[in-house]
């Protein structure tokens, strides 16, 4: 591989240690009688409110509609999700360093593999966490569910909800990029396609 | 001879303009409806939008301070310091009841007249809000942080603690002047024995830089006159501080007329470095006293009361140059110190002019020994040898004076009723608008500071009559705000006021906006009977003491329902709010509790206790409406008759 192809799967690498020490992802909420909103981070290994108490006021509130409480110790993800990131980070230097465009491609193929699995994941926690509701809840509101989003805005009664990736999951997604332009710069020089490598795709 | 004469004159004049003033009392002119518009905008505060300024008001006989938004006059809460408050507990719960001991037992009501802003380098820096009791001599300390009492010293050897609390330059002291002599130490003595037993003493408050926590550092014991008002030095006054007095005539009876004799009373100029030079070198005689001490504890949030036995009293006689009296005209009320501490004005309530003395003449008084007389001990110096000059025509009854910053001064006249606005160095009046109506203090934002944001002036007027709708004989005591940013002062706001609104202090909001505390946190509740969770909730018996630990939380007790109370039973509600989302209180009452309310806000504990009389059961519930359920947050107590065997139980969804 070229130089210039290594150092963006060696920075590609690096981001996701970025991914290590900030939030993934951020839930805000807001309502009438919450004008300055509360926020959850959502981190490789935690899960906190974006202001101290938060995730406490949230819990409290939660139970009015028989949301489970939200108890980051529980949840078996943040403990599998850094060691991943790491696996990742550590392969994809040395596969940066050692260079192989092959190499390149099933690492981009695993990581893309662990990130859909990751995505689905978080995807079906927070499906159970709106779904699994507390029968003897005060508020019950027939036909009602309270899934979060996984990407964008959605009314909950009256709260707004608004998910979005943070910090860390613009560096896995940075790093998925810059990793997968790596592999198609390669490639292109590979087999002299002229175009560009969008086009190829 | 000549001068007498036309002192007299001139008293004869003040009397007859007095009655003129009081006859056209009801008559006087309304603000005109054409300037609404102008002044409306000036104070309009769109919903959801902030005032720019807080208001610090004394709730006078009431007792307590409140808080207003400037320019808007909305009212935002009522902080309670001297008085008990059933609406949130205060000086009936066990963790703030020790806040009112006096050494003369529980006192629950005093008299609160002047905040003060503690100062950092003569301007108000938003740490704490001291305000004076004037009937049980005490002073307080409020916490801006969260707006709460922290603290209360009792001033010993004082009564009438009226010219308090006000500061020196970085909050060094907070002083104390008794407006009634008394016997000191106290006996029993023929009231007319005044002149011989009667003693007059002026405190020096020392206040911890760090903590806030006062501490009577030194008196001085001073002829028995009525020692009314002070303000200390700043910049080069620094060091001194200043009190007036009135009766010098030494009357016990029938002051009005008896206290009015004398053409000139005094400002004691006080040079306090050179009293702790002297209290260093050991001048101070430790006297037996008796006087509490009430403070919250940081660490427990519960009030506490010590007893303090000895005061440290300097004699003037012994420590020359320590105080020096300024003859002013006539029974002054207020003194004021300019922003540039060169300044130091007396209001006469009975004088004709304004009499403004100035710091550089009378250390140069002093040194040249311009000494007309000594009384007691203490020189008193020649009023021609301090006098910068007099401001003409200042209205009459001229209390109060407070500065803009700007080179302009503002004197309150309550019995012309009116604001006279004059310049500094020229002494000319420049300006003057009628207040509704009597005038006592008023306030600028920072104006009695080093550096005064000097664009409203609020007048605190003692009479309301018709200026709003009717409310039987008690009517409110009225506020007015003016726009003295021009070179015309502006009528902009009249709003009623919370007790008698003695004095006011004004800060820009961010000062205190941004330290604004929203809850207690609840990892830090060192409240010995306060719980972080439900599971440790629990009911406890020890003799005849019933102790309920107990958690709130939207939108439930824990627990709920509890047995085994037995009349005759002392039963202690411990109750934590375990919320920590800001401006969520609860409330908590029982049915037939023979105590207060408690309001609990976010991470604290607040103890009340319930002596049930009969048996039988009793609803208890949230009385702040706290959630969409908070209807549904209630319990049960039940109470069965001495004796019984009914256990201990408890729980909630059980």
């Amino acid at each position: 591989m070229q130089s210039k192809s290594r150092s963006l799967v060696v920075a590609a690498s690096l981001l996701l240690v970025v991914a290590l020490f900030f939030p993934i992802w951020k839930v805000s909420l807001s309502a009438p009688q919450y004008p300055e909103g509360k926020g959850l981070f959502i981190w490789a290994d935690k899960i906190t409110g974006e202001l101290p108490h938060d995730l406490q006021i949230i819990n409290e509130l939660n139970h009015y509609i028989g949301m489970k409480r939200i108890t980051p110790e529980s949840i078996k993800e943040l403990k599998i999700i850094p060691p991943v990131l790491v696996l990742f980070a550590l392969s994809g230097l040395a596969v940066g360093l050692k260079g192989g465009r092959k190499l390149l491609l099933a690492w981009l193929v695993l990581f893309a593999v662990a990130g859909a699995a990751g995505l689905y994941d978080f995807y079906s926690w927070e499906y159970d966490y709106g779904h699994d509701l507390n029968h003897n809840a005060p508020i019950q509101v027939p036909g009602m569910t309270y899934q979060p989003p996984l990407i964008g805005r959605k009314q909950l009664l009256n709260i707004n909800v608004l998910s979005m990736p943070y910090i860390g999951g613009f560096a896995v997604f940075g790093s998925a990029f810059l990793a997968a332009y790596a592999y198609l710069r390669e490639r292109k020089k590979a087999t002299g396609v002229k175009d560009s490598p969008w086009q190829s795709m | 001879m000549e001068h007498k004469m036309s002192l007299k004159w001139i008293s004869c004049r003040c009397l007859v303009l007095l009655v003129l003033a009081l006859a056209s009392f009801g008559c006087a002119q309304k603000g005109k409806p054409g300037l609404a518009k102008e002044a409306a905008s000036k104070v309009y505060v769109p919903p959801g939008s902030h005032d720019e300024m807080y208001a610090f008001m004394s709730g006078g006989f009431s007792g307590q301070v409140s808080v207003y938004g400037i320019p808007s006059g909305r009212l935002f809460k009522v902080i309670p310091v001297f008085s008990q408050n059933p609406e949130t507990g205060y000086g009936y719960s066990e963790e703030t009841k020790a806040m009112l001991n006096t050494s003369y037992g529980f006192v629950p009501w005093d008299d609160a007249h002047h905040p003060e802003f503690s100062q950092t380098n003569g301007v108000p820096d938003g740490r704490w809000l001291f305000i004076n009791g004037n009937n049980t001599p005490r002073i307080a300390r409020i916490d801006l942080h969260d707006m709460e009492t922290a603290e209360i010293m009792e001033i010993p050897n004082s009564a009438g603690n009226h010219g308090s609390p006000f500061t020196t330059m970085n909050s060094e002291y907070v002083v104390a002047a008794t407006r009634f002599s008394v016997p000191v130490p106290q006996k029993d003595v023929p009231i007319a024995s005044y002149k011989e037993n009667f003693k007059g003493a002026l405190s020096f408050v020392k206040v911890d830089p760090k903590s806030g926590h006062m501490n009577v550092a030194f008196q001085i014991m001073v002829p028995g006159f009525d020692y009314d008002l002070a303000h200390c030095g700043k910049g080069p006054s620094h060091g001194w501080a200043f009190f007036t007095c009135y009766n010098s005539e030494q009357a016990h009876t029938l002051l009005e007329i008896n206290a009015s004799k004398n053409d000139k009373d005094y400002i004691a100029a006080v040079n306090w470095k050179l009293a702790e030079k002297y209290i260093a070198e050991g001048k101070g005689k430790s006297m037996p006293a008796n006087y509490y001490h009430n403070y919250v504890d940081e660490k427990t949030r519960v009030a506490k009361s010590e007893k303090v036995q000895s005061v440290k009293v300097l004699d003037p006689k012994e420590c020359p140059g320590l105080i020096y009296y300024l003859p002013t005209p006539k029974s002054p009320h207020g003194v004021d110190v300019d922003p540039s501490g060169e300044y130091i004005v007396g209001g006469g309530k009975l004088a004709t002019v304004l009499p403004v003395h100035s710091f550089s003449k009378m250390l140069k008084a002093i040194e040249t020994n311009q000494v007309e007389g000594k009384i007691e001990g203490i020189p008193v110096l020649k009023y021609s040898a301090t006098l910068a000059g007099e401001v003409k025509n200042p209205g009459l009854g001229p209390l109060h004076t407070e500065f803009d910053g700007k080179g302009y001064a503002y004197t309150s006249a309550f019995i012309s009723s009116e604001i006279v606005k004059w310049k500094i160095g020229t002494w000319q009046v420049v300006d003057r608008i009628p207040t509704y109506y009597a005038i006592g203090h008023l306030s600028i934002p920072g104006g009695d500071s080093a550096k005064p944001w000097g664009k409203y002036a609020l007048a605190l007027n003692k009479v309301a009559k018709d200026r709003f709708l009717p409310t039987g004989p008690n009517q409110p005591q009225s506020a007015q705000l003016f726009d003295i940013t021009g070179d015309k002062m502006k009528l902009l706001l009249d709003f009623p006021t919370i007790g008698e609104p003695h004095y006011a202090q004004m800060i820009p909001a961010e000062i205190l906006t941004k330290h604004n505390q929203q809850i207690y946190a609840l990892e830090s509740n060192g409240n010995p009977n306060g719980i972080m969770m439900e599971d440790d909730a629990k009911v406890e018996r020890k003799g005849n003491e019933v102790h309920i630990k107990m958690i709130a939380t939207r939108s439930h007790f824990t627990p709920d329902c509890i047995e085994g109370i037995k009349v005759g039973d002392k039963v202690y509600f411990h109750v934590t709010n375990q919320e920590q989302d800001w401006d969520l209180p609860h409330g908590f009452a029982v049915q037939g509790m023979r105590n207060s309310e408690l309001l609990i806000m976010p991470g604290e504990t607040r103890t009340i206790v319930w002596e049930p009389k009969a048996p039988g059961v009793y609803p208890m519930y949230c009385t702040d409406f706290c959630s969409a359920l908070h209807q549904e947050m209630q319990g049960y107590l039940r109470v069965s008759a001495a004796g019984s065997n009914v256990p201990i139980k408890y729980g909630t969804g059980k």
